[in-house]
């Protein structure tokens, strides 16, 4: 069975999925997804509830078949080759919990490795390593069913990496738990792909910030489609909204302090008859002439005394492109039915 | 990264892995949770006592108490394939976990069979607490030398019943939110037509043959004739039962994997397999 190693991690050409649905018109839930996803990338895919993301990881996962078009997971075509596809990948859906109330968190993790045939000394390895990364350590021996909800989604993420998968689905992780433990996640996410060069994670998240944090590439989809595919800082240049560097001096710098600095292309100066300095926002060619900035403050003896990067957000991206915020108005789709 | 099996060996290895994993769950749950085990052998034993002195009362040959206690032990088979096999992919998929067993690499029917094994010996424990309990308070007779033979059919009757309730499993996960008005539809009138507690005969031909699909029917029905031949006053000859037993254990064997197949393709298709509630 195992064969391709090569090409991308996830590639989809042309997939759209229907739901037939007996009450109202069927509901096109993916219309023609192309995608290409290569190995060792972390890709975020962003959208409100209902764009088609969990039927897209349904569909790249073999939970569910495509109504049309392609997917190729690893290589193999889910729909065709599922079995291949399922030995290579693990999927954690946020707000689910894994296992059995009965059983331990410890006997939960053992439990799903044996599914994958890992190993008894490498899953023990594995459930212990999980545990202390996600916190779990102290409550390895309680009972699924004595554990809070958000503790119980981190057994869920834990029994995802409990295989130690070539690619990773990640639906919605970090949805419902505190900032604390979406952190310890986020950081986990970040150190496993940077420990596995060759894992590939799919993110779905409603956090901008988490996309921003953890993905190389982000695309973005509305009702089934991809409106836009780029690196996070790509998309983001991308928009008319401009970065916007606000430095706060301790005195107004004089007249002409930006002569011979060419990369300038707006300089708004206030000063503040109170304390005496000024506050300037400069909008810069490129990010690299603030250095220039600042040299020519410190030739002129005028102290900095802060200085911020105002940066369009995913979010403002995600609000051009889709009309409207991830937590505004959800797509009225099919996809709590999927 | 864990490796795929490539010889038939590794795959056999992974889902018999699977198998006693899935089994483990049930038989841990057994021991640790021992509420359950009050209530899954106190309610049969209670109705099985019953019949017992109903019998006694009216001067019944003793081989009817033994009919009575064999029948209330069996009972607890029965109740374990509708509510922790028939419906148990259904809760499964009302938790979120279906999708879990299914994006996994080993073959659905090693996750199946491990709910039916674990079952089994979970069960087994019930169903000996109520036997021995039983046979203690009522001194029904009980031939121990006829124990091997008796054995043999039970574990027989055992696997075409599992089977049964493997096919269930994939059934009522298509039924979907109905499984639970099902299961109730199925466990009263089970324990009339199986004949637990008399001699299915009873029942006349018709209903006693078609009551024989259900494999606990003329399993006890044998059972009871190993034990007190013609007093057992068998419906089907004992050289049949055996038979028609292993028809029905490869018959609903292959049904539950056909089915399993089905679910899954149609769940696939319609996007069955992962709506809660639905």
């Amino acid at each position: 069975m195992s064969a391709p190693t090569k090409g991308p991690a996830i590639e989809t050409a042309g997939l759209t999925r229907t739901f037939h649905t007996r009450r109202e018109r069927d509901v096109l839930a993916l219309r023609g997804v192309d995608l290409r996803v290569e190995r060792g990338e972390c890709f975020g895919l962003l959208g409100p509830n209902g764009a088609g993301k969990s039927t897209l990881i349904k569909i790249l996962t073999t939970l569910l078949l495509p109504t049309s078009g392609s997917a190729r997971v690893a290589g193999f075509d889910v729909a065709k080759e599922p079995l291949a596809v399922r030995h290579r990948i693990n999927l954690v859906s946020g707000g689910d919990s894994s296992g059995y109330g009965i059983l331990t968190v410890r006997e939960t993790l053992h439990l799903f490795a044996r599914f994958y045939g890992v190993p008894w000394p490498e899953a023990k390895r594995r459930a212990e390593e999980l545990m202390e990364i996600t916190g779990l350590g102290p409550k390895a021996d309680t009972r699924m069913s004595g554990l809070s909800t958000g503790m119980k989604q981190k057994v869920n993420f834990a029994r995802g990496f409990m295989s130690d998968p070539e690619i990773i689905f990640l639906d919605e992780p970090t949805l419902g738990l505190d900032v604390e433990a979406s952190r310890a996640i986020r950081s986990f996410i970040a150190r496993w792909v940077r420990e596995r060069p060759d894992r590939t994670v799919l993110l779905t998240t409603h956090y901008m910030v988490e996309a921003d944090e953890l993905c190389w590439r982000v695309a973005i989809i509305d009702h089934g489609k991809i409106l836009a595919l780029d690196t996070p800082r790509a998309l983001k240049r991308a928009l008319p909204e401009e970065t916007v560097f606000v430095v706060h001096l301790a005195a107004p710098p004089p007249a002409g302090w930006d002569a011979g600095i060419a990369g300038i292309e707006s300089a708004i100066q206030q000063t503040h008859p109170g304390t005496g300095g000024a506050e300037l926002r400069l909008t810069l060619r490129e990010d690299q002439v603030i250095g220039e900035v600042l040299g020519a403050f410190r030739h002129r003896e005028i102290p900095v005394l802060d200085l911020t990067k105002h940066e369009p957000s995913l979010e403002s991206v995600f609000v051009s492109l889709v009309g409207r915020g991830l937590d505004e108005a959800d797509a009225p789709d099919a996809e709590a039915s999927a | 990264m864990s490796r795929e099996p490539r010889t038939f060996a590794e795959v056999l290895r992974m889902n018999l892995g699977a198998v006693t994993a899935r089994a483990s769950v049930r038989i841990v749950a057994a021991f640790r949770e021992r509420s359950w085990l009050i209530g899954e052998t106190v309610f049969p034993f209670l109705s099985m006592s019953t019949f017992v002195l109903v019998y006694r009362g009216l001067h019944a040959p003793p081989a009817f108490e033994a009919f009575a206690v064999l029948g209330g032990a069996m009972i607890a088979y029965w109740n374990n394939v509708l509510w922790s096999m028939a419906s148990q992919f259904f809760w499964e998929k009302e938790q979120g976990q279906l999708q879990l067993y299914l994006i996994t690499p080993v073959s659905r029917m090693s996750i199946l069979l491990g709910m039916a094994l674990g079952g089994m010996l979970a069960t087994t424990t019930r169903a000996l607490v109520i036997l021995a309990a039983g046979l203690w308070l009522f001194h029904v007779p009980f031939p121990l030398d006829r124990v091997p033979g008796a054995l043999g059919l039970f574990l027989l009757t055992l696997g075409a019943l599992y089977g049964l309730g493997m096919i269930l499993s994939s059934v009522f996960l298509l039924w979907g939110r109905e499984a639970w008005n099902t299961v109730t539809l199925f466990q009263e009138p089970v324990y009339l037509a199986s004949g637990f507690y008399f001699p299915v005969r009873a029942l006349g031909t018709l209903v006693a043959s078609v009551a024989g699909l259900i494999p606990i029917t003329l399993g006890l029905d044998g059972i009871r004739q190993i034990f007190y031949g013609d007093a057992a006053r068998g419906f089907l000859p004992l050289a049949w039962i055996v038979p028609i037993q292993a028809a029905l254990l490869v018959v609903y064997l292959f049904l539950a994997h056909r089915a399993l197949l089905t679910m899954e393709n149609l769940g696939k298709r319609e996007g069955r397999l992962t709506i809660r509630g639905g």
